[in-house]
């Protein structure tokens, strides 16, 4: 990790890195959502509705896979003072928020046909919006405390960390309080999914998951060029400043 | 009484939220990394 605190190594890393992550993550995703939809049987009990799964599932992983990926990078600038550690936070904020939303549309549209109700406020659909609502804060937090250098304050990183404390509500809330939501069907080494959902909801996951790894390597790429610019303009000012006689 | 219900309704629109904001993600990601490259290349060259 700390081999990556050069912004110039980094930089040479996700100029191949990103594009080989977003094309092979869309193929990926495609094939799987494809599959999914045309050739998955229907479910016995909820029938086709079952085929939502394939984009609610990856989109709830990612939407608290991001918000780990921030209180991961809010450690390392608070203990190492990575240099890349704010922006690879800042980078994985708004695809965080993205998949949440999504997670939280998509589970509404199941939750229709299958519940009979839009929504309820149970531990685990009142926990996915606190997540969502703590995204929207996060990135105001971000936005307000950055200095002028394109640094950033300690802020963001202590509440990323402290945010964290979410996600184990949210993957627990389903066992720990009476939910509409249903338990986990996936768990470390075992499934109770059969193989011909199982394998498409993996690929689809795989697919998303690589799709979400080159936008948040694009966002990083965007942030450190702003920050050179604004330090090269700043700059070049300075320069102009001290030459007027 | 059940209600009866389209499931496709909500499969079509649960894939149609969850590839547009995928997509528009994505374009948005590498349009402002594209734009934020060559404002750098500006200030570079000026």
């Amino acid at each position: 990790m700390h081999g990556l605190a050069n912004p110039a190594r980094f930089l040479r890393i996700a100029r191949w890195l990103m594009p080989l992550c977003l094309s092979a993550g869309l193929v990926v995703m495609l094939g799987a959502l494809g599959w999914g939809l045309f050739f998955a049987p229907a479910e016995r009990l909820q029938g086709e509705t079952v085929r939502i799964v394939y984009i609610h599932v990856p989109a709830a992983w990612l939407g608290m896979a991001g918000w780990m990926g921030i209180a991961a990078a809010g450690f390392a600038e608070l203990v190492w003072r990575h240099p890349l550690a704010g922006i690879a936070a800042r980078a994985c904020a708004v695809p965080g928020a993205v998949f949440t939303g999504v997670c939280l549309l998509t589970g509404s549209l199941w939750g229709r046909p299958a519940w009979g109700t839009w929504w309820v406020w149970d531990g685990r659909l009142t926990s996915m919006l606190v997540l969502l609502f703590l995204y929207f804060g996060w990135m105001a937090l971000s936005q307000a405390s950055e200095d002028s250098n394109g640094g950033q304050s300690r802020a963001p990183a202590i509440f990323g960390l402290v945010g964290a404390v979410n996600i184990p509500i949210i993957h627990y809330s389903v066992i720990w309080w009476n939910s509409q939501h249903q338990a986990p069907s996936i768990t470390m080494g075992k499934s109770a999914m059969a193989g011909d959902f199982l394998w498409p909801l993996l690929l689809a996951t795989l697919g998303f998951t690589l799709v979400f790894a080159g936008s948040a390597l694009a966002r990083m790429r965007a942030i450190l060029a702003n920050q050179q610019a604004e330090a090269r303009l700043r700059r070049k000012a300075l320069n102009e400043v001290y030459r007027t006689p | 009484m059940r209600e009866a219900m389209d499931p496709w309704t909500f499969v079509a629109a649960s894939y149609v939220v969850g590839l547009g904001a995928t997509l528009g993600l994505v374009a948005w990601s590498l349009l402002s990394m594209r734009r934020a490259e060559k404002r750098r290349d500006a200030a570079r060259k000026r």
